[in-house]
């Protein structure tokens, strides 16, 4: 099937239906593994147990990142081709970032405290994680509380691709000012800080995590499509009720 | 597995990340089904989609 074919819903929903089982099972097992191995990996020699956070709040700021990304490619999509299918994509992405946002946040704020001594400090890194958290909330209020979907989805898509400045701003704010937030230790120049029996478990979490995020977005644009349908159908309805009256 | 002094602080992680999760599960399983029924709902009462009027 070439891939354009993909950009028809019904297509689409066809595609999703045969893919999402296959998905769900390798995401289960995924994290099977990552579990078991993070839960038998060794403890930081400064941290303690405590780097089994780690685990979890790394793949879910990575995440929250990537979600956004998401949704500003697929803005570029709703707002230059205003295609459907990105706009649904768009949609679709915003609560799962927004979560996995979240768990950013609160797993970082219980990893603060036993290792710096506080849940939450003003510092970059921190301060502009929760300012994607807000951003996400926005998008969502846009499209889930606008009265024509059309121009929600336009707006929402508008603030996708302004609030894109903060994704630098994120990733480099630990280079930029003094934060108490470490240094980037994995992606860096001269290679990973961490030890690999530590590491492996922390990518094995990620791509278990990151296979969740694409399970749970195509079954949510599975979803919306379906939502769009039914809006259309009761329109339909509306309307030959309407002329039937008349 | 010893979590040592701080293990409330783990556990209270894990718990908060199970839980989004579950909830992120439960609302795209839910909302399948809600849109399947709607969907349902109106092809029993004759409303189609004009892609299916049309034979296409």
């Amino acid at each position: 099937m070439p891939v354009i074919d993909l950009a028809n819903p019904t297509r689409f929903l066809k595609l999703v239906s045969r893919v999402l089982p296959w998905l769900a099972a390798v995401t289960v097992l995924l994290f099977i593994v990552g579990l078991v191995r993070a839960m038998n990996a060794p403890d930081d020699y400064q941290q303690g147990a405590t780097v089994k956070i780690m685990y979890l709040h790394v793949p879910a700021a990575w995440l929250g990142m990537m979600g956004w990304g998401l949704m500003s490619a697929a803005a570029l999509g709703t707002l230059v081709w205003r295609h459907p299918l990105a706009d649904v994509a768009g949609k679709a992405a915003a609560p799962l970032g927004a979560a996995f946002t979240f768990i950013c946040l609160v797993t970082g704020s219980l990893w603060g405290r036993p290792t710096w001594g506080t849940y939450w400090v003003w510092d970059a890194r921190l301060t502009s994680m929760l300012v994607l958290l807000l951003l996400y909330l926005g998008v969502m209020a846009l499209y889930w509380t606008a009265e024509d979907p059309g121009r929600g989805s336009r707006a929402a898509a508008i603030l996708a691709l302004v609030g894109a400045v903060n994704l630098p701003i994120i990733k480099f704010s630990v280079e930029w000012w003094n934060t108490l937030h470490q240094p980037a230790s994995i992606f860096r120049m001269g290679g990973s800080a961490i030890d690999p029996s530590i590491l492996w478990p922390l990518l094995i979490m990620a791509g278990a995590f990151t296979l969740l995020f694409f399970t749970l977005h195509l079954a949510a644009m599975r979803n919306e499509i379906l939502r769009r349908r039914v809006r259309t159908m009761r329109m339909m309805q509306a309307q030959e009720l309407a002329e039937a009256a008349s | 597995m010893n979590l040592g002094p701080h293990a409330d602080f783990i556990v209270a992680a894990y718990a908060v990340t199970v839980f989004v999760v579950a909830a992120l599960v439960a609302w795209v399983v839910l909302d399948y089904s809600a849109q399947r029924r709607a969907l349902g709902d109106l092809e029993e009462r004759g409303v189609t989609r004009r892609s299916r009027r049309s034979g296409k």
